[in-house]
């Protein structure tokens, strides 16, 4: 067993977290922008299909992340439907390229976004809205000044556990993007690599970095919960 | 539909034709005329699950009707979404945003008018005097009592100047005191601003203290409409009649006319004649007869002159304050008679007690013949 010592801490390539970063902001920004509408319209639906799409939305979270990763390289791969159009559109792969990372990480952090907001919407009800309409606010006008505002609370959780779910996924990242340095390696693959080169001295420094990060990103989640009282009532 | 005020056959400010909204097999709303006039206080009465919130919710334009049109100040309402409609709305609840303060509350509506900062503050400040919440602007809204809430909700939507003014159960949540006042404030600030409210209420006694007029629904249909003192003293179902306040109802059978009286069996009662216009009734028709508690005299000896009059014991005496309710048991029936005496000095007269021998009686006029 390797022993660490103060002298052997080097600081180790931290390109891995960077990635790791951008791939969370991407995905965190882009689930805000479709996981709004989708958990806007599941808590307000009487569809028959709200049932079959909750579930979908939710699947991520039961399903080991080798089978989400295993269908994404199936239907990501240059010789899927997808995948080629994708390559004839841009001239590169959605596997094992950014993009593809990105496109996976939006579905595998999905429930991170949509439930929360989907509750918060629930909880907020018809009433405000109904009551913004009746003063003359326009749907859009009625969810931006009244909704949103409501649903400040969820929204920052929503924010702050999708982008740090991100952060912190492996498999699904493995499977579908390799560990391709600068484009693929994020922050989880660069310390699998460096544990099974028996690289202790940097797989402590990376996890020590996730460690602090995960525990501040939770401090904070409980914190606005108490400083955001859910505006509702 | 039973009109009352047969002088109302021209198009009301807001008109209501033919309405009618299904969810699946259920008929909330089903076949609905109403003429509503401007500058009118109209109660629309009746249990929970009668239609009548549905009713009000398309007025507002939140449930679109299966069929049948309403128009407010002539203008076709069904294409137009709720944020368009020349109504306003308070909610149940009083759905006060709780992101903001009472100021931001009555400043909502009016800040979609892009009016100046001077005129919007100098608006809401004439609102928050006009519900006597003068300097509550900066106030949270989860600081308010419920009464408070309730006024900060309608000078939100009467700060809109709208015509009409929706209200849905608006008292419901305050408790009885706060309540009454706020039944007469209501009133008095309808009448000031001469907007049309309309408003959904099961408490009979609100819908009789507010209204101008009222609409008693019942199973999606508006069965009866009218003044207050027309649908309490001359009801035409037994629905209504039994509806608002208390009666004593009596099975009855039409048998036939007699000059401008209908003559019916009824029982315990034996035969009476009831005036009542021709036609409203067939010979063998089932009716109920009905006679308010507050019409029935009680007396220790039989001295009434006519036949109307009833033998019994009284069974219990319920005290009510202004007034006491006796139920006095009579030789044809176990259900009791409900006699309404009226407390003059706190006492409510001889043969007023529990097991006192009495005889009932009451003017033929009273009576009320009413359709099943």
């Amino acid at each position: 067993m390797a022993t660490i010592s103060i002298e052997t801490i080097t600081v180790p390539d931290l390109s891995p977290l960077w990635l790791s970063i951008q791939l969370a902001t991407v995905t965190t920004i882009a689930l805000l922008l479709l996981g709004t509408p989708l958990s806007w319209w599941l808590a307000h639906t009487r569809s028959r299909l709200k049932a079959p799409i909750e579930a979908i939305t939710a699947l991520p979270l039961v399903l080991p992340p080798t089978v989400i990763g295993f269908y994404f390289l199936v239907f990501l791969s240059p010789q899927s439907l997808l995948g080629s159009a994708w390559i004839s559109i841009t001239g590169e792969t959605l596997t094992f390229s950014f993009t593809g990372l990105v496109v996976a990480s939006i579905v595998y952090s999905m429930p991170f976004m949509v439930q929360p907001l989907q509750s918060a919407f629930e909880l907020i009800g018809r009433a405000p809205l109904e009551a913004a309409a009746t003063l003359r606010a326009s749907p859009f006008d009625a969810f931006r000044s009244v909704a949103a505002p409501m649903a400040l609370r969820a929204y920052i959780s929503a924010i702050v556990l999708t982008f740090a779910h991100t952060i912190g996924e492996f498999g699904v990242v493995l499977m579908v993007g390799g560990n391709i340095p600068g484009s693929t390696k994020v922050i989880s693959i660069a310390i699998y690599e460096h544990v099974e080169t028996i690289n202790y001295a940097d797989a402590h420094v990376l996890s020590a970095i996730l460690i602090a990060f995960s525990f501040l990103v939770l401090l904070f989640v409980y914190a606005a919960n108490k400083r955001f009282p859910l505006s509702v009532g | 539909m039973k009109t009352k005020d047969s002088t109302m056959t021209e198009r009301g400010f807001i008109s209501i034709d033919g309405l009618s909204k299904h969810f699946g097999a259920v008929r909330a709303v089903d076949n609905v005329d109403l003429e509503i006039a401007q500058g009118e206080f109209f109660g629309l009465l009746g249990p929970s699950g009668c239609g009548k919130t549905t009713l009000l919710r398309m007025l507002g334009g939140f449930e679109v009707a299966t069929a049948g049109e309403i128009h407010i100040d002539d203008e076709p309402m069904a294409a137009v979404p709720p944020n368009h409609r020349p109504v306003n709305m308070v909610f149940q609840n009083y759905a006060i945003f709780p992101h903001l303060n009472v100021f931001q509350n009555i400043a909502f509506g009016l800040r979609r008018e892009k009016l100046g900062k001077p005129e919007l503050e100098k608006r809401v400040d004439e609102a928050l005097a006009m519900i006597r919440l003068e300097g509550y602007g900066a106030r949270a809204a989860h600081e308010l009592s419920g009464g408070q809430r309730q006024r900060v909700a309608l000078a939100r939507a009467l700060i809109k100047k709208p015509k009409v003014l929706l209200l849905d159960e608006p008292l419901g949540a305050l408790d009885k005191k706060l309540r009454e006042q706020m039944q007469l404030e209501l009133r008095e600030l309808q009448k000031s601003l001469g907007i049309t409210f309309v408003f959904v209420t099961h408490d009979q006694e609100e819908a009789l203290t507010m209204s101008d007029r009222i609409a008693v629904m019942s199973d999606g249909h508006v069965l009866e409409q009218g003044s207050p003192a027309e649908l309490y003293s001359h009801p035409n179902t037994r629905f209504v009649a039994e509806f608002l306040g208390a009666m004593n109802l009596f099975e009855a059978v039409v048998k036939g006319r007699e000059a401008d009286d209908y003559v019916v069996d009824a029982e315990r009662l034996g035969q009476v004649r009831i005036a009542a216009p021709d036609g409203k009734f067939a010979p063998g028709e089932r009716v109920s007869v009905g006679l308010r508690p507050e019409n029935i005299k009680i007396s220790l000896k039989d001295d009434s002159k006519s036949a109307a009059s009833l033998a019994g014991t009284v069974s219990t005496a319920a005290y009510l304050g202004d007034r006491t309710h006796l139920y006095v048991r009579t030789a044809a029936s176990e259900e009791p008679i409900i006699v309404g005496v009226q407390n003059l000095d706190g006492a409510s007269g001889p043969g007023t007690e529990a097991s006192s021998d009495v005889f009932l009686s009451w003017s033929p006029g009273t009576v009320l013949l009413l359709k099943h």
